[in-house]
């Protein structure tokens, strides 16, 4: 069963199998690596439903919730 | 001449490498097929002088942001002869993507790994002959920062640029393959000269992003943060921008006026009142904005802003900003010409307007010295404070409320992911540049505009001369008199629109304006002040102060950072319309309670 890059937890890695996004989002994950097959770890949650922090290989990045929504994960085992 | 242009991800050094370069001789200049300023630089290689353009920082070509346009813009309407691009060795894995896209439009490239450095300390290795193979085209490993490899990629360029072609693209976005074609080559590229550890080793960045992001701790430690980086500039900036201004007046004194003592009256007034104050006002400035820019860089380059970006968005985004608009509309609060200008570290336009018509009701500390005069006046000293604090309040309404209004006027429209790049030690001499650069770019665009505007105003308050300056026989007494049915109403009388008219110039001359306009200074002043006006009108005439314009430098800066005429007179505009709207609010409301 599928999930959202949303639902992680703090600490939790998953593997990317869709985005589900618009061009102009789909290219710029794909840039900061987050393509299909990639592992992505949630290292954190701002506080306030705030954005997430992500670390995919050595880039870590942020991203608000609504946009995480869009890609798809397999859930951490 | 033949051209090199610069063009990296965001955070890779770019703007460093090209400092390193070229020093402080780059020029902001303007391009055809594009609107946006971008720096470029003569440099000497072997025995040519070439041009070097530091393009914007873009993630990838096919993306619709307004970097992104840009640098498609430039590549389709200026040939090139080389690219030199840029990338994080650190983050090669992926950055690698653009290298490629720029293979396939068939520019000429040179590619530069920047932070070896850091490759060592996550145990990355990159084989740059191997890379240079599976690419066909020169790599070169070096740091931007510390200077490794400089000859290395100096040679290169100077061999690379004697043999190129001139190169311009159109139609850019059709040359470019399907992702699934890049994706294949990246593999390949890096299976044969990249290896990345399984696990990355647990660094120095994780444990402070531990700290600094905390879930408690971070927002305090934010503010805290804040709230040293605001002193500090404004503790040290302060005497610096009166030492100027002493500076100024002492040459004034000692120079100027002996010099022009035989000039008739009005011309000397002209001169010396006119367009030697509209200097003032301008020069007034650079202190500020010289440490401004030397704390922003600091911010900027530790990677502080990213955090503060994350931590704020929570709050910032149901107003349609980020933590970055957060950190200026903050900075603001000491001055505005200084933040409105840093709105620049703001890549997509729309927010950048957002926050620029935000920022100006920052109360700044040119409109806290009026305040403080006047709640000294009407004031008891144990309600004075109060007074002042509820202004603050005021302020950060009059931020929310215009925030909330116009966000749907300036909805930004590139997505909102941010790079949380690792903590890093700025190099002194990249915080320097950075303050002289703007420096320099704001005495380049301000000063004309803001000499312009002191000088009419010292025309609207002197003439006709057979009055006395400021008086209600003066031009800008009859403006007075012509508003009085606008301004009546909110209780402000002909006096204080005169004193208003000369705050639209700088709010450091209010007070002493009002010692013009009643002919007493200092304590008979307050005093004079306190009889004629009650705290009703001086709070109605304090609440508009606040909102309805900073100042003419402020204005000046928005009209240059927005490029828009149309922008700056709707931010003008909007701004004196609410100040209105709550004045009339306040002051009718006040009369209606009986006060």
């Amino acid at each position: 069963m599928a999930a959202e890059l949303s639902m992680l937890k703090p600490g939790e890695v998953g593997i990317v199998i869709a985005i589900h996004a618009d061009e102009d989002l789909y290219h710029r994950l794909a840039a900061l690596g987050l393509r299909v097959g990639k592992r992505v770890e949630l290292i954190r949650r701002a506080s306030f439903s705030g954005p997430l922090h992500l670390r995919i290989g050595t880039t870590d990045l942020m991203m608000r919730g609504t946009d995480a929504q869009k890609v798809e994960i397999n859930p951490p085992a | 001449m033949k051209r090199i242009a610069l063009l990296g991800m965001p955070n890779t050094g770019k703007s460093t490498f090209f400092n390193r370069m070229t020093g402080a001789s780059a020029r902001v200049g303007n391009w055809p097929g594009i609107t946006v300023d971008l720096m470029s630089a003569k440099l000497l290689l072997a025995s040519d002088m070439v041009e070097l353009v530091d393009l914007p920082g873009i993630y990838d070509f096919h993306g619709f942001s307004e970097d992104e346009q840009v640098v498609r813009r430039f590549l389709e309407n200026n040939a090139v002869d080389l690219v030199v691009v840029i990338l994080n060795a650190v983050q090669i894995e992926r950055q690698i993507s653009l290298l490629l896209q720029i293979k396939q439009l068939g520019l000429p490239a040179i590619l530069l790994l920047n932070m070896a450095d850091e490759t060592r300390k996550f145990g990355i290795t990159v084989d740059a002959a191997k890379m240079t193979e599976a690419l066909e085209l020169p790599v070169i490993l070096f740091s931007a920062k510390y200077g490794d490899n400089y000859r290395q990629v100096h040679d290169a360029l100077a061999r690379l640029i004697q043999n190129s072609q001139t190169v311009r693209i159109e139609q850019l976005r059709e040359m470019l393959q399907p992702d699934t074609e890049i994706e294949y080559k990246m593999e390949a590229v890096l299976k044969k000269a990249v290896q990345v550890p399984e696990q990355l080793p647990d660094n120095l960045t994780q444990r402070l992003d531990k700290l600094m992001l905390h879930p408690w701790l971070g927002l305090p430690l934010f503010f805290g943060l804040m709230y040293c980086l605001f002193q500090a500039v404004y503790l040290v900036g302060t005497p610096l921008q009166n030492g100027v201004g002493w500076l100024l007046e002492e040459f004034k004194q000692l120079a100027l006026e002996p010099l022009l003592g035989g000039l008739p009256a009005p011309l000397h007034g002209f001169l010396i009142e006119g367009v030697y104050n509209g200097i003032a006002t301008v020069a007034a400035f650079v202190p500020i904005i010289v440490l401004f820019f030397l704390f922003m860089a600091l911010v900027e380059d530790t990677g502080y802003l990213s955090r503060a970006a994350f931590l704020m968005d929570a709050f910032m985004s149901r107003l349609g900003l980020d933590g970055r608009s957060f950190v200026m509309m903050l900075m603001g609060f000491g001055c505005n010409v200084p933040a409105l200008m840093g709105t620049r570290i703001m890549r997509s336009r729309q927010l950048r307007l957002l926050s620029m018509l935000v920022i100006p009701f920052s109360l700044c500390s040119a409109r806290l010295q009026v305040f403080v005069f006047l709640t000294t006046a009407l004031f008891a000293p144990r309600t004075a404070p109060m007074v002042l604090f509820s202004l603050y309040l005021f302020s950060f309404a009059a931020t929310f409320v215009t925030a909330l209004l116009f966000k749907r006027g300036f909805r930004n429209n590139e997505p909102f992911i941010l790079e949380l790049p690792p903590y890093r030690l700025p190099t002194m001499r990249q915080m320097v540049l950075r303050g002289w650069h703007e420096v320099r770019h704001f005495l380049n665009r301000a000063t004309k505009f803001i000499v312009a505007g002191v000088v009419l105003v010292w025309l609207l308050t002197h003439f006709p001369t057979d009055v006395p300056p400021a008086s209600s026989g003066t031009f800008a007494g009859m403006i007075g008199h012509f508003l009085a049915p606008l301004l009546d109403p909110i209780g402000i009388n002909q006096q204080l629109t005169v004193a208003l008219i000369f705050g639209f110039v700088a709010k450091e001359i209010v007070i002493g304006s009002l010692a013009v306009i009643y002919g007493h200074e200092g304590n008979t002043l307050m005093g004079l002040i306190a009889h004629q006006l009650d705290w009703v009108q001086a709070y109605s005439f304090m609440l508009f102060t606040l909102i309805y314009t900073p100042c003419l430098s402020a204005i000046a800066t928005i009209r240059n950072e927005s490029k828009s005429i149309g922008f700056t007179i709707m931010s003008v505009g909007w701004a004196l319309t609410l100040a209105w709207v709550v004045s009339f609010a306040f002051y009718q409301g006040a009369r209606a309670l009986g006060y």
